[in-house]
């Protein structure tokens, strides 16, 4: 009997096919139907090119969520630097990480172009066994104006991830759609994951391996939990890029690492990520339990994609101010609030 | 959004959830394909058992939407027809395996290079009727990874319809079927179903040799020993050969994406691997860069290419290669890569905004002896199974091949290198070694097949009880008398024999007494190119191909740019290269090339009969290039002993 399920749900997914069919008398009628959403999510998918190397590829997946040019995406090592963006037409656009949101391991990039093709949200999670499309460009395999992948299967399993913590190495914690097809693949992070009716149930992750077993996981973060996040980073309730407009305080009048305690790595790099190397004994950043390791993801709402980012951030808050710290340490992520 | 207005997604959902409900309720029953075949056979020991379901009384009474029916019937009949067509390959003593597929009746079928490579002339193949058959390599295509194989023992054989694969589309629900892990020890066959993911896919050459271009990239599960068998479409023809896989850290098993060569490539090189060829692909003997603003341009080309004897220079765009649009780099690579060397196609491109049609010949894309080489250096490993089964483990297995075990596994040797003792005495006998071939014997049935057909049409030729007419033999002369097809109307006396060549248009005389004066007219693009072209016939029709210092059948070639593909023979005497084009059903003599330099262009002779074959042709037409030369009317052909006076 287990051995028939993965069975029964491909019988599913010609279900779902012969649902399309406009008139069954017409054979290859649903085939037009299937044709037509997979452009459609073609059309809506983006291939992102951002930053890599390490053994790490440079290069994931996107798609439209607005007509204006909003790209949900996953928040990757990809997005350390500003990234490029493919459209499904062939335009080669530079974009900007409008925001991110750590614990969902989502970043919202804006690029600039108008009147495009879109995936809308779906505001509920799907039900266990309906068929979806994933699109992704996994393995890079569309270069250039290519359309990218397309793959089908069906959602498996609607499960929490830390049912299981510390199995799967990821700061997100909700629900995920576990998917019955190999989606989840260098490059495909970001990915929409379609649904019949043609909306986005949800973003594929990050690649997860289950740290005893060694399987990969084959997953989704739903749209349903992005959704909101998503409008608040459009809406620019949330998460922004570092701010530069304001002018930066006189240095002995502002915060900087060092008189929150902080003693990061070496800053070798022309975007050297914000890793503490030292918390200095009795300082505001011992008190909080800032730890060796950790990675400063956010000051406030500000986005910190390097150490000089960090500074700059810090010059324009008040000495006497308390920061507040979001931190990546290891798999998870840690708020903290550092008073002087 | 468009979309939505044609779909009833409540409905979709109500549908599934029904249809959910019935497959957890264990309806077995209730049109879950089997993977057994429908073929006769009692060796269906792997399906699930179809008959009775326990407790089916406690099912609750649940309608299936008649679509979901219709569509699982179709697709159950699909896979029926395209099971007994798949070919399960084992390699004789357990050195791996891999699958195939049946494209005729008497047993020929394609593969993968990487998966005859280990195995060199002689594989094992089981079929879904529960019989193991003996097989012969015929050819093979190393730079694209194919490899055409032929069953032994049957004319009756089951065989796959092939589909234009240039018409498939991204979402079209297609299935892998074949022996992964070499799971069909029970000679079953896996089916696999998906989507196609992408079409057009180009994939960077892996190693130094292969490359997959306009490939067809699939969700179907393949994995390792789906190698060189079938990807059908949702009817069961076929699409394409299963070849490759981005298999990355997940391990050698399947990760969700793998790719087939198109059938419409396998379809180019066919005739070229069924003659027994190792063959090359081709160049134009350009480079093209994609232009900021678009558009697959020159960067560089080499002046002995033909496409620069056409006109064809640094910056022009290229527009369309036989007959398909490009834009980028990548799709010229995407068309080129899937057409053998020597083939002549359109070529559309744009010269300073004006747009210029014309024919290519394709160069080789390697020199004779480097791919050789490369392909010796380049040989795969065969696929890793942890425990290759051995075929004689079955009781399936016929009784003589039981000796095999001794047999080395022959991944280091070159096709063809294999000593024919350890071969059943069958497939030796279908075996012919020779340096440059998979397989010489097929090559050499064709020149003689090819020969014959030439000799059964005009002119004729002596039999031998000595029959009444005593035409082509050696001393008989052909003459030749028409007028030239245009507005002069001048008339045109030909003679060709035994050292005596002329040809009289008007007042104008050409004459000719040995071989070297023809190979020089040719080099200069006169008039005597018509003269070496006829004598090639001739030569060709007296002595065969035994006449040649080399002769050798090429494979199918288009005729100016323009299919159906014919049969090409090629004759090599001294320093002139004939080639001679038949009809591939009529065996009419369509064209004669005579190339006396590689790098200029060669006497072209276009010949055109009429309805009845025992007649003359009614045209000749001498070209160089795309240039006419001279175009010749037929009126009268005679076929005598040597002339006394020259004219």
């Amino acid at each position: 009997m287990m051995q028939c399920l993965p069975c029964c749900l491909r019988v599913l997914a010609i279900a779902w096919l012969v649902g399309l069919a406009a008139a069954p008398t017409s054979t290859y009628a649903y085939e037009a139907d299937l044709g037509v959403l997979v452009r459609k999510s073609q059309r809506a998918a983006v291939k992102v090119y951002g930053a890599g190397g390490g053994g790490l590829v440079a290069y994931q997946s996107g798609f439209l969520v607005s007509p204006d040019g909003h790209i949900a995406t996953a928040w990757s090592h990809v997005l350390d630097v500003e990234p490029v963006v493919v459209l499904d037409d062939g335009r080669r656009l530079n974009a900007t990480i409008v925001g991110f949101e750590p614990r969902l391991e989502l970043a919202v990039l804006k690029i600039d172009a108008g009147d495009l093709p879109f995936l809308e949200l779906a505001e509920s999670l799907p039900e266990l066994a309906d068929p979806i499309l994933a699109v992704s460009n996994l393995f890079g395999i569309a270069s250039g104006g290519e359309p990218a992948s397309v793959m089908h299967g069906s959602v498996s399993a609607i499960s929490r991830l830390d049912a299981r913590r510390g199995t799967f190495k990821t700061p997100y914690t909700g629900t995920v759609l576990i998917l019955d097809l190999v989606a989840n693949n260098p490059g495909a992070a970001g990915g929409a994951v379609v649904s019949v009716d043609g909306r986005a149930i949800g973003m594929l992750g990050k690649e997860l391996r289950d740290a005893s077993a060694g399987v990969w996981l084959n997953y989704a973060l739903p749209s349903s939990a992005l959704r909101e996040a998503i409008g608040n980073i459009i809406a620019g309730r949330t998460v922004v890029a570092s701010d530069t407009e304001s002018p930066p305080l006189p240095r002995d009048r502002s915060h900087h690492p060092e008189s929150l305690g902080l003693d990061l790595i070496p800053d070798v790099l022309e975007h050297t990520p914000a890793f503490v190397d030292r918390v200095r004994a009795d300082s505001p950043a011992a008190r909080a339990d800032v730890r060796p390791d950790d990675l400063i993801l956010l000051v406030g709402n500000t986005r910190i994609g390097s150490q000089q980012g960090l500074r700059e951030t810090l010059r324009r808050i008040d000495r006497r101010d308390r920061v507040v710290l979001t931190l990546q340490r290891g798999a998870q992520i840690v708020s903290v609030t550092l008073q002087p | 959004m468009k979309c939505c207005a044609l779909i009833d997604s409540a409905a979709v959902a109500r549908l599934i959830r029904t249809a959910s409900a019935v497959a957890l309720l264990g309806a077995s029953a209730g049109g879950l394909p089997s993977s057994a075949s429908g073929a006769d056979t009692d060796s269906r020991n792997s399906a699930a058992p179809t008959a009775e379901v326990p407790a089916a009384e406690n099912r609750p009474a649940v309608e299936l939407d008649p679509r979901l029916e219709e569509a699982e019937r179709r697709r159950i009949e699909a896979v029926e027809r395209a099971l007994p067509a798949t070919v399960s390959i084992f390699v004789p003593g357990g050195g791996g395996g891999g699958s195939g597929v049946l494209i005729s009746p008497d047993g020929y079928a394609l593969t993968n290079f990487h998966v005859t490579s280990p195995a060199g002339t002689y594989m094992r193949c089981g079929l879904s009727d529960g019989r193991i058959y003996d097989a012969v390599i015929i050819g093979i295509d190393p730079v694209g990874d194919l490899a055409l194989i032929r069953l032994l023992g049957r004319d009756d054989f089951p065989y796959a319809e092939m589909a234009d694969s240039r018409r498939a589309t991204v979402g079209q629900w297609c299935m892998v079927i074949g022996n992964p892990f070499l799971l069909a020890t029970n000679l079953q066959p896996s089916v696999s179903w998906g989507i196609l993911s992408g079409v057009g896919r180009y994939q960077y050459p892996a190693g130094t040799l292969l490359e997959y271009a306009d490939c067809l990239q699939t969700d179907a599960s393949i994995n390792p020993g789906n190698s060189g068998g079938p990807l059908f479409d949702d009817s069961g023809r076929l699409l394409g050969i299963v070849g490759r896989a981005s298999f990355e850290k997940r391990g050698r098993v399947n990760v969700g994406v793998g790719y087939a060569i198109s059938i419409n490539q396998a379809k180019n090189f066919l005739g070229d691997l069924r003659s027994g060829r190792i063959l090359d692909h081709a160049t134009l003997g350009a480079t093209v860069a994609t232009d900021a603003e678009g558009g697959a341009r020159v960067s560089n080309i080499l002046q002995s290419s033909d496409a620069y004897r056409r006109g064809l220079r640094y910056g022009h765009t290229i527009l369309e290669i036989d007959g398909r649009s490009v834009s980028t780099a990548n799709e010229v690579q995407n068309v080129l890569a899937t057409l053998p060397p020597q083939w002549r196609v359109k070529l559309d491109y744009l010269d300073r905004g004006e747009r210029k049609s014309t024919l290519v010949r394709l160069a080789n894309l390697h020199g004779f002896d480097e791919l050789l080489t490369k392909m010796a250096a380049a040989l795969p490993p065969p696929p890793p199974v942890p425990d290759a089964p051995k075929p004689d483990d079955g009781s399936e297995k016929p009784a003589e091949g039981s000796g095999e075990d001794d047999q080395p596994r022959g991944d280091e040797r070159p096709p063809g290198a294999e000593p024919t003792g350890a071969i059943p005495e069958a497939v030796a006998k279908l075996f012919e070694a020779r340096r440059g071939y998979a397989n010489y014997q097929p090559n050499r049935l064709k020149q003689q097949a090819l020969v014959d057909a030439l000799r059964r049409r005009f002119p004729p030729v002596a039999t031998a009880d000595g029959g009444e007419k005593v035409a082509s033999t050696p001393g008989v002369v052909w003459r030749v008398e028409g007028v030239s097809d245009d507005e002069a109307a001048r008339p045109v006396k030909l003679q060709i024999g035994d050292g005596s060549y002329s040809l009289i248009v008007g007042d104008r005389t050409v004459q000719a007494s040995k071989a070297s004066e023809l190979y020089d007219g040719v080099l200069a693009g006169n008039a005597s190119g018509l003269l070496a072209c006829l004598e090639a016939w001739r030569a060709l029709l007296v002595q065969g191909p035994a006449g040649y210092g080399e002769c050798y059948y090429r494979g199918q070639v288009p005729l100016l740019g323009q299919r159906p593909l014919r049969d090409c023979l090629i004759g090599v005497a001294g320093e002139l290269e004939a080639a001679w084009l038949l009809h591939p059903e009529s065996g009419a003599l369509e064209a004669i090339e005579v190339t006396a330099d590689r790098d200029a262009d060669p006497a072209e002779l276009l010949v055109t009969w009429g309805t009845d074959p025992a007649q003359p042709p009614t045209h000749l037409e001498l070209r160089y290039g795309t240039q006419s030369l001279l175009k010749l009317r037929v009126e009268t052909w005679e076929l005598g002993p040597t002339a006394e006076g020259q004219p």
